[in-house]
C-alpha cells in the first residue's frame, strides 16, 4: 500500500487518513465462549494464587490473580475462570493470562458503583487503569515530577487507525467528563487535545486547550507532538513525563467519563479492522475476545501463512495465534494476506541515504544500524544517538537493502535496559 | 485444578494455522536495490549506444565483454567465498557497464577482463561486497590499470586507425601537450553531441546528462553531489580562464571533455563511497570538481576526475562527521 513515488526528488511524505465525515457507530460484536485477560507482570507459584478455576465472576469485577500484588485486571465477561497461566508476550514480556468462560446471563460488577461517588481519585487508580485505551494511570501517580499537562490524543499515533478520531467525534461529552474527573483527582492545571490539522473545530465545549498535529507521519508521536507542537524537545534520554507531560488516548479519557456517568466500567474496546482488501470496519469488543471472533463475525478468513497484526502498520505487533485477545490497547487489527506480507533480506546496508532523509530524529541511521548488525549497542547509544528514535519505523520502510533497521534499534534499547538493570542488581 | 483448562488450551494452539509473525513495520515502500541498478544501467544507455554507434561493433564487444565478465567475477566471489549468489542485484552488470563506458573501443579483451576483475574482486568484493567499498570500485580498477599499461589509455594512439569527420585528437591530451589554440575546433555544440574522442561511453555528453537529470528525477542518485560536482568544476576552471586566459580554457570545456560529465553523475554519485548529509553532499561533490580541474591545468595528468573521485571518497567519512544534531541530542 506504501509505494516508493514514481520521482523521488522530494523526500517521501507519508500522510494519517483522516475522518472527515461523522463515522457510522461501532459494529458490535460478542464473544462467543471464552475471553482471555492478561495480567501484566510474571505468573507467580500457584500457592500464592488467589483465583481458581471454578470461580464465579461478573462483568465489571476486579480481579486480583495474586494476594500479595495490587495488580488487577477488570472481567469483561459474566462467567467461570477456566484457567490462570502464564503468557509470554513480545521481549520478554511475562503475562498472566486469565480465561474465561462466559456465561449467558450477564450481571454487574457494583463494587465500582459503591466508591465512585467516594473519592475520584482512588475510584479511578483502583478500578480503571485497564479500561479501554489503557490510561497510564501510574504516571499520574509517581512520586518524581508531578504531571502538571494532560495531552488528549485525539489521533492515533500509527497510520491507518481511525479508532481515537473516531472516539474524539462520537464521544466527545464523555471526553469532556473525563478530563473534568482526571483535573480534580490528580490537579492537572492543563489540559490539551490534539487533533489533526484540518479537523480542529467543535471542541469549543469540552474545557481543554487545542492544538493542531500535522498530518504527515509521525506527526502524531509522543515525542513529535512535544516537539512540533508544544515547542518542547524531549531530551534523547528522558521521557515527556519527566518534563511533566502526559499522553492520554481519547479512548482512555472517555471510559473515565462515561464510569462516572454510569457508575459502571467500561469494558468495550473500540478497534478498527482492516482487512485484506485494506477496508476499514470500525468495530466494538469486549477486551478479551479472540481475535478469531472479531474475524469471523466481520467475514475475514485468515489462511496459512497469513498475517495478523495487533496495531498499526508501522508499530504494532504480529501475532502468532488466531486466539490471541485483544487487550485495552488494542486499537487495530490488520489482516495481511499472505502475497501482501513483506519480508527482509540479509543484504548490508549500500548506504544510498533513504533513511536519513526520512528520519523525523535526525539519526545517522546508517552509521547507526551498522553497530547495531555488530552488537555495538553501547556506542551506537554513546555516539550514534539511539535513543533519539522516537520509534516511528520509517526507516525499515524505506530500506533499499530490506534491512529490520526498526527492530535492531528495539533490540538494542531492550537490550541496553536489560544490561541496565542487571547492573543495578549487582550493585545492590 | 486449573490443568484441563491448560492441556485444552495447547491442543487449541496445536490445531492453530501458522501464522507469519515478523517484527514492524509491515510494510515496505518496495524500493530495491535491484530497481537502482537498472535504472542506472538504463540511463547510461544514450551515452553507451552512440559509444557504438561512433567506434562501431568493436565498442560493442568491450560493452558485452565487460558486463558478462563483471558479473562472472562476482559470481565467482560468491561461489569461493560460499555466500548467496548476488548477481541479481544488476550491481555487477552496472560496475562493468561502467567500466566499459570509461576505456577506449579497442581495448584488447585481456585487459577488459583483468579490469572488471580489478573492479569487482579488489575494488568491492573484497571489502564485503555492495556497501563495503571505501573508493568507487570502476575508479580503482581504471586507475590501477592506467599506472600498469599507460600506452592502452593513450586515446590518441589507440583510436589511430578510425576515420572520423572530426578532429581525432583527445581533447584534454590536446591541450596539455600543445596549448589552448589546438583545441579551437571543438565548439561546445560538437563535444556535446559527441564529436570527440574519448572513452567509449563518455564522450556524449548531452546522452550522459539526459540520464543523469532521469537519475536525479527518479531519486536513485544524489543531485546535491553531481550538482556540486559540476559547479566545482566550472567555477575552477573559470577562475584560472580569468587569471590567464591565454593558457588555460574555459568552464564550458572542461565540462564537456573528458570525464566530467560522467564523473558527476555516474561516478562520484556510487552510494557506498559518497556521503549521505547535505552538508558533506556539497563539499564531496565541490572538492571532486576543484581538484579535477586543479589535475588538469597544474597538475601532470591529463585528466583528474579518476583521482579527483578517489581523494574524496578517502575523506567521505570525515566528512559525513558532519552531521545535523539528532532530535534531543543531550550535549
Amino acid at each position: 500500500m506504501i509505494k516508493r513515488a514514481f520521482w523521488g526528488l522530494m523526500p517521501p511524505q507519508i500522510e494519517y487518513e483522516l475522518l472527515y465525515a461523522t463515522p457510522v457507530g461501532p459494529r458490535s460484536i460478542l464473544p462467543s465462549k471464552t475471553v482471555t485477560l492478561l495480567l501484566p507482570g510474571k505468573y507467580e507459584q500457584k500457592d500464592k494464587l488467589a483465583l481458581y478455576a471454578g470461580d464465579r465472576i461478573q462483568t465489571g469485577q476486579k480481579l486480583r490473580p495474586y494476594e500479595d500484588n495490587d495488580a488487577y485486571v477488570i472481567s469483561s465477561v459474566t462467567g467461570t475462570v477456566v484457567a490462570v497461566a502464564p503468557f509470554a508476550g513480545n521481549f520478554g514480556q511475562a503475562f498472566t493470562s486469565i480465561t474465561i468462560q462466559v456465561a449467558e446471563k450477564e450481571k454487574i460488577d457494583g463494587a465500582f458503583a459503591a466508591v465512585c461517588s467516594d473519592s475520584v481519585g482512588n475510584a479511578v487508580t483502583d478500578f480503571l487503569a485497564c479500561v479501554p485505551g489503557k490510561p497510564p494511570l501510574e504516571l499520574l501517580t509517581r512520586s518524581q515530577t508531578p504531571i502538571h499537562t494532560l495531552v488528549i490524543c485525539g489521533m492515533d499515533a500509527d497510520l491507518m487507525i481511525a479508532t481515537n478520531q473516531h472516539i474524539i467525534k462520537t464521544q466527545i461529552d464523555a471526553v469532556a467528563r473525563g478530563i473534568k474527573r482526571l483535573k480534580n483527582a490528580y490537579g492537572i492545571e492543563k489540559v490539551i487535545i490534539a487533533v489533526p490539522r484540518d479537523l480542529v473545530s467543535g471542541f469549543g465545549h469540552v474545557g481543554a486547550d487545542l492544538i493542531a498535529v500535522d498530518t504527515g507521519y509521525p506527526s502524531a508521536n509522543h515525542r513529535m507532538i512535544m516537539y512540533k507542537a508544544l515547542k518542547q524537545v524531549v531530551p534523547a534520554d528522558k521521557n515527556c513525563e519527566d518534563l511533566g507531560v502526559c499522553f492520554f488516548s481519547a479512548e482512555a479519557v472517555a471510559s473515565i467519563g462515561s464510569a462516572f456517568e454510569k457508575g459502571e466500567i467500561p469494558v468495550t474496546k473500540t478497534i478498527t479492522l482492516i482487512d485484506k482488501d485494506m477496508k476499514k470496519i470500525m468495530i466494538s469488543a469486549r477486551i478479551g475476545t479472540p481475535v478469531s471472533d472479531i474475524l469471523r463475525a466481520c467475514d475475514v478468513s485468515v489462511n496459512e501463512r497469513d498475517r495478523i497484526i495487533f496495531g498499526g502498520p508501522m508499530t504494532g505487533t504480529a501475532v502468532f495465534s488466531e486466539d490471541h485477545p485483544i487487550g485495552p490497547d488494542t486499537d487495530a487489527i490488520i489482516v495481511q494476506d499472505k502475497k501482501d506480507v513483506a519480508l527482509v533480506s540479509d543484504y548490508p546496508c549500500v548506504n544510498c541515504g533513504e533513511c536519513i532523509r526520512i528520519c523525523p530524529a535526525n539519526i545517522q541511521v546508517n552509521m547507526l544500524v551498522r553497530f547495531l548488525e555488530a552488537g555495538e549497542y553501547q556506542t551506537a547509544a554513546d555516539e550514534y544517538d539511539l535513543y533519539s528514535c522516537i520509534e516511528c519505523g520509517l526507516c525499515s520502510l524505506v530500506c533499499e537493502s530490506k534491512i529490520p533497521i526498526f527492530q535492531y534499534i528495539r533490540l538494542a534499547k531492550y537490550e541496553l535496559a536489560r544490561k541496565k538493570a542487571a547492573e543495578a542488581i549487582d550493585d545492590e | 485444578m486449573n490443568l484441563p483448562g491448560r492441556k485444552q488450551r495447547r491442543q487449541s494452539m496445536m490445531n492453530n494455522k501458522k501464522l507469519i509473525v515478523s517484527h514492524a513495520p509491515f510494510y515496505h515502500n518496495g524500493s530495491r536495490i535491484s530497481s537502482a541498478s537498472y535504472n542506472i544501467l538504463g540511463a547510461t544507455l544514450p551515452a553507451v549506444l552512440m559509444g557504438i554507434y561512433i567506434y562501431g561493433v568493436p565498442a560493442l564487444g568491450v560493452v558485452a565483454l565487460s558486463v558478462s565478465s563483471a558479473m562472472l567475477w562476482e559470481l565467482l566471489m560468491n561461489r569461493l567465498m560460499k555466500l548467496p549468489v548476488t548477481i541479481g542485484d544488476g550491481n555487477a552488470a552496472l560496475i562493468g557497464m561502467l567500466f566499459a563506458m570509461l576505456v577506449p573501443a579497442t581495448l584488447p579483451w585481456w585487459v577488459v577482463i583483468t579490469g572488471t576483475f580489478t573492479a569487482i574482486v579488489i575494488g568491492q568484493q573484497i571489502y564485503g561486497g555492495i556497501g563495503g567499498n571505501p573508493f568507487n570500485p570502476v575508479i580503482v580498477a581504471l586507475v590501477i590499470l592506467m599506472v600498469s599499461w599507460k600506452d592502452i589509455f593513450d586515446f590518441d594512439t589507440v583510436l589511430l586507425n578510425y576515420d572520423f569527420d572530426f578532429a581525432t585528437v583527445y581533447p584534454l591530451a590536446a591541450l596539455k601537450h600543445f596549448g589552448l589554440s589546438s583545441v579551437d575546433s571543438f565548439t561546445p555544440g560538437a563535444l556535446l553531441m559527441g564529436q570527440q574522442t574519448g572513452g567509449l561511453g563518455s564522450t556524449f555528453g548531452l546522452g550522459i546528462i539526459l540520464g543523469g537529470i532521469y537519475l536525479i528525477f527518479r531519486g536513485y542518485i544524489r543531485w546535491e553531489i553531481s550538482i556540486s560536482f559540476l559547479g566545482g568544476v566550472l567555477v575552477t576552471a573559470w577562475l584560472f580562464q580569468l587569471a590567464n586566459p591565454a593558457v588555460y580554457a574555459g568552464p564550458v570545456f572542461h565540462l564537456l571533455t573528458g570525464y566530467t560529465l560522467i564523473g558527476a553523475f555516474f561516478l562520484a554519485t556510487e552510494n557506498s563511497s559518497s556521503p549521505v548529509n547535505f552538508i558533506p553532499m556539497l563539499i564531496y561533490g565541490a572538492g571532486g570538481g576543484i581538484m579535477t580541474v586543479l589535475i588538469r591545468n597544474i597538475g601532470i595528468y591529463v585528466d583528474g576526475v579518476f583521482l579527483a573521485i578517489l581523494l574524496m571518497n578517502l575523506i567521505n567519512p570525515l566528512l559525513d562527521k558532519i552531521r545535523p544534531n539528532a532530535l534531543g541530542k543531550v550535549v
